[in-house]
């Protein structure tokens, strides 16, 4: 750090720390509403990853291979493991699992809205781990620069594994597609009903997104959101035109002179009547995160009670 | 039966075993009681689900034809499925999960040690693989036993319950029928009587580490090998195969 950094005040400084694309790490002096800001994306991103077990989930018992079971398996493991990582991530800010868990089960912090859709077909499986892993990771790649250390640290390492999880979803659409002719339907059924969904992951339009000017400031995001979902779109389409599957937007055409496919308008009613609770699982998401929470509150206790016998310190786990 | 009917039907007992009681644990993800236990306890299922998989590749082969490991795992009705019946119950509360692995991975360690000098290599392969799985699952499974046994008085409780509740089960662990008799002697198949007076010692120590009481011998049930079962693997299966008998004969 310069002599000249040194002599400004903490919120100069600070700015200055990040525009040298320096990493802010745990202990270094920040604004609070950096620190709130990333506990709210991180936490929010944590969430997704734990709440995202379920809809896959539910197949793991149904999977029609073994093969495909022990894959399954392993890949909610992995999403679980993210989870892991990202509290613990959130947690080098200050606050407790304990809480992060409780503003979850409040509402007072979200998670991706696409885990409100249900899993109907065993192509859903496969949708998601195509489309949203993919959404994902284009997301993902961006923040393996955001501006704090922990972070950007964990991004590394989850994005390496969401592309063999991108690449099993693939899998399975494809395998679908080469079936007969109710596999083909299947999982044309599966991309209309997630294509949408996961162009919403992106959030709202640039002019319109509330923490992102700030955000892109902070370098805690990178890139905006259309950015990113243009890339999304550009990539998916593709990857939908290989194996046959149609993409359900008539607007969609691919765009010579940008370099870009053009693509319709998002149904901006539909985000936010999900967001705001009314997707079609909602309620059973959040219940059954409660629930096994709950239900867990005495497996909790008895640890602590262990450890408190044996003079070891608590562990903080939720 | 012949020598190759004995290690069809061996394999698929250690593989119906294996399948159950991994699909019981895979019903845990994401319901377990914190974030770390959720990872471990779809790591165990996974490992079980991998267990199930080698023996039933081994027995499509001895089987021949068109079998595959699919073809034991989704094809099969419940009169077919020969596990015991301590790797079929529901999965219940969390201590019964953890007595039920703890119990039954005990023992399974000591086969696995065994079975890895059997004079079928593919088995012994297997056994080897397994052994080190099942050593992590029994120092995981003590230490639980450990933390609930010695955690809060609700805690004590439930496990004790737990393990009352799967006493009478593990006799059957033990049974010896004409099959594994004749691969016994064979040096194929682990003989599970003797396996026994070390499986009481291990299970009654932690059990008593973790100030339980050892269960009164009482009750006793078998029949998993004859294919007679309890009334709730017919909803497992129903569950496990939908896919296959929904759209029979298709590749996913």
């Amino acid at each position: 750090m310069s002599d000249k950094v040194v002599s400004m005040p903490n919120e100069e400084r600070f700015q200055a720390r990040i525009d040298a694309e320096e990493k802010i790490e745990p202990k270094d002096w920040m604004p609070e509403k950096y620190r709130q800001n990333l506990i709210r994306q991180i936490s929010q991103h944590a969430h997704s990853e734990v709440i995202g077990e379920q809809p896959e989930g539910n197949w793991i018992t149904r999977a029609p291979s073994l093969e495909r079971k022990a894959i399954l398996l392993a890949k909610v493991q992995d999403e679980a493991g993210h989870g892991l990582y990202l509290y613990a991530a959130a947690e080098t800010l200050g606050i407790t699992r304990e809480e992060l868990i409780e503003r979850l089960h409040t509402g007072a912090s979200k998670y991706a809205s696409i885990f409100n859709y249900p899993s109907l077909t065993w192509a859903d499986v496969g949708a998601i781990g195509w489309l949203v892993d993919s959404a994902a990771i284009v997301n993902q790649v961006s923040l393996q620069n955001t501006s704090y250390g922990p972070y950007a640290r964990a991004m590394v390492r989850i994005c390496k594994e969401e592309s063999f999880h991108q690449r099993q979803g693939y899998n399975i659409m494809m395998t679908l597609m080469q079936g007969n002719e109710q596999q083909r339907a299947m999982a044309q059924d599966a991309l209309n009903r997630w294509w949408w969904p996961s162009l919403m992951m992106f959030g709202p339009h640039d002019g319109e997104s509330a923490h992102s000017a700030q955000s892109m400031k902070w370098k805690i995001k990178r890139r905006s959101n259309d950015d990113l979902r243009q890339q999304y779109v550009d990539q998916a389409v593709q990857q939908a035109l290989a194996i046959g599957l149609e993409v359900p937007d008539p607007d969609l055409v691919w765009n010579e002179s940008r370099g870009h496919y053009d693509f319709g308008e998002i149904d901006w009613a539909e985000f936010e009547r999900v967001i705001n609770g009314n997707g079609p699982c909602n309620r059973q998401r959040l219940a059954h995160h409660v629930k096994a929470h709950e239900e867990g509150a005495w497996v909790r206790e008895a640890m602590a009670a262990y450890d408190a016998k044996r003079g070891k310190p608590t562990v903080d786990v939720a | 039966m012949t020598a190759n009917d004995s290690l069809l039907t061996y394999c698929l007992r250690l593989g119906d075993d294996a399948l159950i009681l991994g699909h019981r644990l895979s019903e845990w993800t994401s319901r377990a009681p914190f974030l770390e236990e959720d990872i471990a306890l779809t790591n165990v299922a996974l490992d079980f689900i991998g267990r199930a998989r080698l023996f039933y590749q081994y027995a499509a082969e001895l089987q021949g034809g068109d079998a595959t490991e699919d073809t034991f795992a989704y094809t099969r009705d419940v009169r077919d499925f020969t596990n015991l019946l301590i790797c079929e119950l529901p999965r219940g509360d969390f201590a019964f999960t953890i007595a039920r692995q703890f119990l039954y991975d005990s023992y399974v360690l000591l086969f696995m040690e065994q079975l890895k000098a059997s004079k079928d290599t593919r088995l012994a392969a297997i056994g080897a693989k397994a052994e080190k799985e099942s050593t992590y699952h029994v120092r995981r499974g003590r230490e639980w036993m450990l933390r609930l046994g010695g955690g809060t008085e609700e805690s004590h409780a439930k496990l004790q319950r737990a393990v009352d509740d799967l006493w009478g089960y593990t006799d059957e662990i033990f049974e010896v029928d004409t099959v594994t008799a004749g691969l016994i002697a064979d040096g194929v198949a682990v003989d599970p009587t003797l396996l026994r007076e070390e499986w009481l010692a291990t299970v009654s120590r932690v059990m008593a580490e973790a100030d339980l009481s050892q269960p009164s011998p009482g009750w006793s049930v078998e029949g998993g090998r004859r294919g007679i079962h309890t009334d709730d693997l017919g909803f497992l299966l129903a569950e496990l195969q939908f896919m296959q008998r929904a759209y029979p004969g298709l590749q996913w």
